[in-house]
């Protein structure tokens, strides 16, 4: 049906795919396994049109296509249905459905009777038992993913990709997805199935394929293989990762948290975080593992006083319980969060190097109530010096700089409040292996200061290489602990996988 | 420095790390950006004297500093909104509400017969009551839009009707004029050579550079604006900036209001109509950036001087009215064009 030929591609230098193949066949459930960073989605996005520029070949029906947008690719028969849907919340499930591909009537006036009649046809076929005219807002999320599937359905599409499907669904809608899958099969469509939850495959899928390293590592038939080989080929890397030396002479308690819990913001009954407890020494760097949406972090932004209302549990800084109930009062009791999406939540990328390394420090940096230039010129010197940022000067516009400089600069700024606890979310996203290894070496020197860290990583070779202990977190619960010397790759995946363990 | 270095400056990560900033750029077109709005200020001066010999007087120099300066005082409260990304579009009824007050205070006291009580009020007395009026309903603006999250367009739509129908009410519908020559000392009198307004516009303008530059707030109201998410992590009060944003916005308006009563012996029910639109669009001509974080609140000064002039010029010329009106709306968009098109090719 589809056939991936020696698919190759790079981002900037960086190989993202490296000559993978792939094979998808009509009546089949393809389930493609890999880690985060695997090239899973990279791979996914060529296949559907997001990427038109690769190198290799792509024959759809025995041609060769190649896709210049996503709406090629989806009139040619492929379709993909995203982990975050995409929907009009406050449009009816036929104009959701109908969208961009109105039918319209010799006057020109949309055909809602048809449109409606077909859509009845489509959630018959899917067994969604629900009006057309519902709003999508209104629908649960199963149901919305439904709809999804059933827009894919309005264009005959012989290939639907699913990325992460029951992610964000229940169990019950589970059984019902997957009975929608057995009847596309039937159909003899062709699915790919990404997910990281190893039972759902197992139950699915027909055939395989693992990605690592953007490279294709081993394909079959799912029922010539288990769940260890499974694990094991999804890891089994043989870069040798610097794994520092343990330290033997534990620091005090610095931070203990027990029984944290939260909310989900919208479905109340829902939980973000389920009773999590753990200690922070005095020079530990505490690795965080989970995999999308384990609630890594979650747990942080908890811990730095942004969700006040939806949080219970307590914290304890240096044997004095303490609610911290916004930013400012983390602060103050000496934590500093290094955020996960720096362009979002770290800069401000319309001002300059200076003001962004300042921001959090002002009150030092007055007299009488004035801001003293000098001292905000020495205070952002220093951290250029010192972290090596490389910019033209510190009145260079944040924004202009790489991610790697970007990220030196947000912790520039939090080193500067002179904190005790360091809370750093996917410290190395999106940025290049030099700044990778001298932000490691920045992490190490803060330990060996003093400070307790903890960095969240959804990268297993930067949790191994730079943690003192790991705990690993799935479906916002603490799976598993390992202290350095018994921490294996297996292990931790294992322990970050839902429902396995 | 070569002058190939500077058009790609965006890419610093590939120049050596140098601490010291260019003394100087080495290019004309960055200057030509920067003073963009004072060379078109400029060139409209010279036009308008080219087309008429009373433009360029000292009189009239003074007369069109006199009526910008009450928008001077709008427009720089706006400017601290608009960089926090709001917008306050109550200022105009809060203006007519505060001159109110404060002529109706100054001519009338409370008086409170039940009570058997009169409360007279000193000219200082009128003044501050006025200001406190601006700045309390400034900060119920800031209130509603921080406390429960309603948007600021909204908040302050609201507060226009609110601060109009209050005015209507304390004056029922009747100007409140003869307010005695004291208290127009402040909208007509002189003061070493220079009309009063003006000193009172300088001041604030003075003050309000000072405090974008070298405070915290003002800091903390860039960041706000240019990212507010970045900026409630850095474990600043964003409720409490903003409040303070729109009080001081409140409390410019009521000054407004005190000039224009003063100046007109009088205080109007409906005036300030569609102020708030005059300083929204010197804040623009300025250079300010509607979704906030950038902007300065000298680029608004000249964004208001140049709507002066084009004010007055357009008099002096004998244009209609309603032209006026029509080449006000071009000059507006043509500026945010040009603006537009420079931050573009940054």
């Amino acid at each position: 049906m589809l056939v991936a030929e020696n698919i190759t591609k790079k981002f900037s230098g960086v190989v993202a795919l490296e000559n993978v193949c792939l094979e998808i066949e009509a009546g089949k459930v393809t389930a493609l396994i890999g880690e985060n960073g695997a090239g899973k989605s990279t791979l996914m996005k060529i296949l559907s049109g997001v990427y038109p520029d690769y190198e290799g070949s792509i024959l759809f029906r025995g041609q060769v296509v190649n896709f210049a947008n996503p709406r090629e690719a989806q009139r040619a028969g492929i379709a993909i249905i995203h982990q975050e849907l995409n929907l009009v919340p406050y449009l009816s499930i036929t104009e959701n459905i109908f969208l961009g591909r109105e039918i319209i009537t010799a006057w020109g006036t949309l055909n809602q009777k048809e449109m409606r009649r077909r859509t009845q046809l489509l959630l018959h076929k899917l067994n969604l038992d629900v009006n057309p005219d519902t709003l999508v807002g209104e629908l649960k999320v199963g149901q919305q993913q439904v709809v999804e599937i059933a827009k894919a359905l309005l264009d005959e599409s012989e290939v639907i990709i699913m990325d992460e499907p029951t992610s964000a669904i229940s169990d019950s809608e589970v059984e019902v997805l997957f009975g929608i899958i057995q009847g596309l099969k039937r159909e003899n469509k062709a699915i790919v199935y990404v997910s990281h939850k190893l039972d759902e495959l197992f139950r699915i899928a027909d055939r395989f394929v693992v990605l690592r390293d953007g490279r294709c590592i081993e394909s079959g038939s799912m029922q010539e293989v288990c769940q260890e080989r499974l694990i094991q080929k999804m890891v089994g890397r043989e870069i040798n990762i610097s794994r520092k030396k343990t330290k033997n002479n534990q620091g005090k308690a610095l931070l203990s948290v027990e029984n944290i819990c939260l909310k989900h913001p919208v479905r109340k009954d829902q939980s973000l975080l389920k009773n999590i407890s753990f200690t922070l020494h005095q020079g530990e760097i505490l690795g965080l593992f989970g995999l999308m949406g384990a609630g890594r972090t979650e747990l942080l932004e908890t811990i730095f006083g942004l969700h006040p209302k939806l949080a219970t549990g307590q914290l304890i800084i240096s044997q004095q319980p303490v609610t911290l109930k916004s930013p400012a009062e983390a602060i103050k009791a000496g934590l500093a969060l290094v955020p996960e999406d720096r362009k979002k939540d770290g800069l401000v990328l319309g001002l300059d190097v200076q003001t962004n390394i300042c921001l959090t420090t002002l009150p030092d940096l007055e007299d009488a109530g004035i801001l003293n230039n000098r001292k905000e010129f020495s205070l952002s010197e220093k951290y250029i010096r010192d972290l090596k940022i490389k910019t033209s000067s510190e009145k260079q516009t944040a924004g202009n700089l790489s991610g790697g400089n970007q990220q030196k600069i947000v912790l520039a700024k939090w080193l500067a409040t002179k904190p005790r606890i360091l809370l750093l979310d996917e410290p190395t996203r999106g940025i290049d292996i030099n700044a990778k290894s001298e932000i490691y070496k920045l992490i190490q020197e803060l330990a060996d200061a003093g400070l307790g860290i903890i960095v969240v990583s959804s990268e297993l070779p930067e949790i191994l290489s730079v943690s003192d202990r790991i705990l690993v977190m799935a479906e916002g619960r603490l799976t598993a602990e390992f202290a350095m010397e018994e921490a294996t790759e297996d292990g931790i995946l294992k322990a970050a996988i839902p429902n396995t363990i | 420095m070569s002058p190939k270095v500077f058009v790609k400056e965006e890419k610093a990560q590939v120049q050596p790390p140098t601490l010291k900033a260019p003394a100087f750029s080495g290019s004309y077109s960055r200057y030509l950006v920067k003073f963009q709005s004072l060379i078109a200020l400029f060139i409209l001066c010279l036009i308008i004297s080219l087309l008429s010999d009373k433009f360029l007087t000292v009189a009239n120099g003074w007369n069109v500093m006199r009526q910008i300066s009450v928008n001077i005082c709008i427009s720089v409260g706006m400017t601290l909104v608009v960089l926090t990304a709001g917008i306050d579009l109550s200022v105009g009824s809060v203006l007519a509400l505060c001159g109110a007050i404060t002529a109706g205070l100054l001519k009338f006291g409370i008086e409170l017969p039940s009570q058997d009580l009169f409360i007279g009020f000193t000219l200082l007395g009128v003044v501050l009551a006025g200001l406190l009026t601006g700045t309390l309903l400034g900060t119920f603006n800031g209130w509603t839009i921080t406390r429960f999250k309603v948007p600021p367009f909204v908040a302050t739509l609201a507060v226009l009707t609110i601060a109009r129908g209050l005015t209507m009410l304390y004056t029922k519908g009747f100007p409140i004029s003869g307010l005695g020559a004291d208290f127009a000392y402040i909208g007509t009198g002189w003061l070493l050579g220079i009309p009063v307004p003006v000193w009172i516009s300088g001041i604030i303008v003075g003050l309000a550079v000072f405090l974008t530059n070298k405070t915290r707030l003002g800091r903390y109201i860039y960041a706000i604006g240019g990212n507010e998410s970045a900026a409630r992590l850095s474990g600043i009060n964003i409720s409490k900036v903003k409040t303070t944003v729109y009080a001081i916005a409140g409390g410019l308006a009521a000054i407004g209001g005190i000039i224009v009563t003063s100046r007109l012996d009088s205080a109007q029910p409906n005036a300030g109509i569609s102020y708030e639109l005059d300083a929204i669009a010197a804040v623009v001509i300025g250079g300010t950036s509607l979704s906030g974080g950038r902007g300065s609140i000298l680029g608004t000064v000249q964004g208001a001087i140049i709507i002066g002039v084009l004010n007055n010029g357009l008099v002096l010329l004998n244009v209609s009215p309603f032209w006026q009106q029509v080449v006000k709306g071009m000059v507006i968009l043509l500026a945010v064009i040009i603006d537009k098109a420079n931050s573009k090719s940054e």
